[in-house]
């Protein structure tokens, strides 16, 4: 009864929220009708958002040969590849320390931490470029790792899920002569897997999608991510008035991620919300 | 957030294991080793760096100290605009991300097939990266045959030039911003709705609210500490991300569309003057921690309402 007003008086708003998602649907849908319009279609129907052709793989086929898709893959999956494998040691580390070690100064060392989450590694990309040039890094993929080792949010995130083990497996582990870092190993990560997958999907998106800090720090085109490589792409492509390249290419670097959440809905929305912590 | 700080209460250790309680205080401070090594070199080192970089003029920061570069800083327009550019964008896309933000969490709250669809929608654009959505909107934004001028001129609407316009540039990316984000901050308002309790809602009925009155009266309040967090990833998002500035408009036309961060990365990599880079970084460090400041505010206000 009093639900179905309270339907009745939303019932404008609704239409209007879904004249916007419409709106927000749009980018996509002219990409997917770009990427697979055929070549000689005219630059006046470019903009239909009408698949009114015979799909074709042309433009696919010319921004992967226009560009070194393959090899930007490979250098994206090596950057967040490796700056997850790192991390998740750093914050597994640092997560149980924080979580159920005393220690002098843990409190003014936690908020030390914490500081990282507002001082973000990509606003001090001047002096981290020299940094990173000082240390031998300079155009190399490890350069572009390199910052991010260490995460505060990812050590917040650990000390919350290791202080919801309970600490009668951690006595029993250790009455049964089980060394501290056994009791990490075998104890606390297989119990906060939630935790760290979250983390996981965090990071991995993260880096995926970042750009500027990789533009400063590669400079041979073999060594470039999807995202600086992507960029340049579509410099060159706009130059030509390829707009369906230009798409297909877009579409390449999405598809992962874009797969990813549409198989992994829940997760991917649970860790999104569990990156607002920060 | 309340919970950031608040502290465990640690192992019972009793006074006859001192020993082993050094060994632990040893070992806590080496299991956080490895992090801040990386926080040392990566933020409290550069941060040092670039705040004595900034006062010292030269190009490897070793000429005289004083405030040279920030009174170049301040006598340079681009500067002047990007910093003013950075308000106004801040402004004109945090606000309108968070009302639509609201708006879509309250007609989506229910978990209805048609609804989880919706979210969908509005949830892809946070995932791509910017520079791909971007690569998007060029296209978008392209006058004449573009996506928009071509269903705008459809309906008997003439376009603009949305990009190369200085007057029009810094709104159509703040259009942008406010596509890719809305749906990220919507998450934070679903889950702020889902926590309200359903009792909250039936005494308004009671009380003969309507629902504008409930909004207000029982809705907001209860979201506020919602929006207070969403508000400062917001600010934070609105200052470090400008990855779609360097596809579309490289700050231009005119420095129409600099932001802060656009600026640094100008300053160093463009124009090869370091110190004027470390001076704009630093006014965004403070900015950062202006942010900062404000937040913990928040926090410490949560704690209190708490204990």
């Amino acid at each position: 009864m009093n639900g179905k007003t309270i339907r009745a008086a939303l019932r404008p708003g609704r239409l209007l929220v879904a004249a916007l998602a419409l709106a927000w649907a749009t980018p996509f849908v002219w990409m997917l009708v770009a990427a697979f319009r055929p070549e000689r279609a005219g630059s006046a129907a470019m903009a239909s958002l009408v698949p009114d052709y015979v799909p074709t793989l042309a433009n696919f086929r010319e921004a992967w040969d226009s560009a070194d898709f393959a090899l930007y893959y490979f250098n994206t999956i090596v950057i967040c590849g490796g700056i997850l494998a790192l991390q998740l040691i750093t914050i597994s580390l640092a997560g149980y320390a924080f979580a159920r070690l005393r220690f002098p100064g843990r409190t003014a060392l936690f908020y030390l931490f914490l500081v990282q989450l507002m001082l973000v590694p990509i606003v001090l990309l001047v002096p981290n470029l020299r940094t990173v040039a000082q240390l031998g890094l300079y155009d190399t993929l490890p350069g572009v790792m390199a910052p991010y080792f260490a995460s505060a949010f990812g050590t917040f995130l650990m000390r919350q899920a290791f202080r919801t083990v309970p600490r009668e497996l951690e006595d029993a582990a250790l009455t049964d002569g089980a060394r501290w870092w056994e009791l990490i190993v075998h104890v606390y990560l297989p119990l906060t897997r939630p935790a760290m997958l979250a983390f996981a999907i965090v990071s991995v998106t993260a880096h995926w999608n970042e750009f500027l800090w990789p533009l400063m720090v590669i400079n041979s085109p073999d060594r470039r991510p999807l995202t600086v490589g992507l960029a340049m792409f579509t410099l060159g492509a706009e130059g030509a008035q390829a707009w369906g390249v230009t798409a297909a290419g877009t579409l390449l670097v999405v598809a992962p991620l874009i797969i990813g959440f549409l198989l992994f809905q829940r997760r991917f929305v649970n860790s999104f919300m569990a990156s607002g912590l920060k | 957030m309340a919970e950031l700080v608040v502290p465990t209460t640690g192992a019972r250790v009793g006074r006859a294991r001192q020993p082993r309680r050094r060994l632990r205080h040893l070992r806590g401070l080496a299991l956080l080793g490895p992090s801040l090594l990386f926080l040392a070199v990566f933020t409290y080192w550069p941060t040092a760096q670039v705040m004595w970089q900034s006062l010292h003029a030269g190009s490897r920061g070793g000429g005289a100290f004083g405030l040279e570069n920030y009174q170049a800083l301040a006598g340079d327009p681009a500067f002047r605009r990007a910093l003013w550019n950075n308000l106004v964008y801040a402004v004109g896309t945090v606000v309108p991300s968070l009302i639509l933000a609201l708006a879509f969490a309250l007609t989506l709250v229910h978990s209805t097939r048609v609804n989880a669809l919706i979210r969908s929608i509005f949830f892809l654009p946070v995932l791509i990266p910017l520079v791909a959505a971007a690569s998007l909107f060029l296209f978008i934004f392209l006058p004449g045959v573009g996506l928009l001028d071509y269903y705008l001129a459809k309906l008997g609407v003439q376009g603009a030039n949305w990009l190369g316009d200085p007057d029009i540039a810094l709104y159509s990316i703040m259009g942008l911003t406010v596509w890719k984000n809305a749906g990220y901050y919507m998450l934070f308002f679903l889950a702020g709705l889902q926590a309200i309790p359903p009792e909250a809602y039936e005494v308004a009925l009671l009380d003969g609210a309507n629902m504008w009155q409930r909004l207000h009266f029982v809705t907001l309040p209860y979201l506020r500490p919602t929006l207070a967090f969403v508000l400062v990833i917001g600010l934070l998002g609105v200052i470090t991300q400008v990855d779609h500035i360097f596809i579309l408009t490289k700050g231009g036309p005119s420095d129409s569309t600099n932001l802060l961060l656009f600026y640094v990365y100008q300053q160093a990599v463009e124009r090869y003057d370091p110190g004027r880079a470390a001076a704009a970084t630093v006014v965004m460090l403070a900015l950062l921690l202006a942010l900062t400041a404000l937040s913990l505010r928040r926090l410490e206000h949560n704690l209190e309402g708490r204990e």
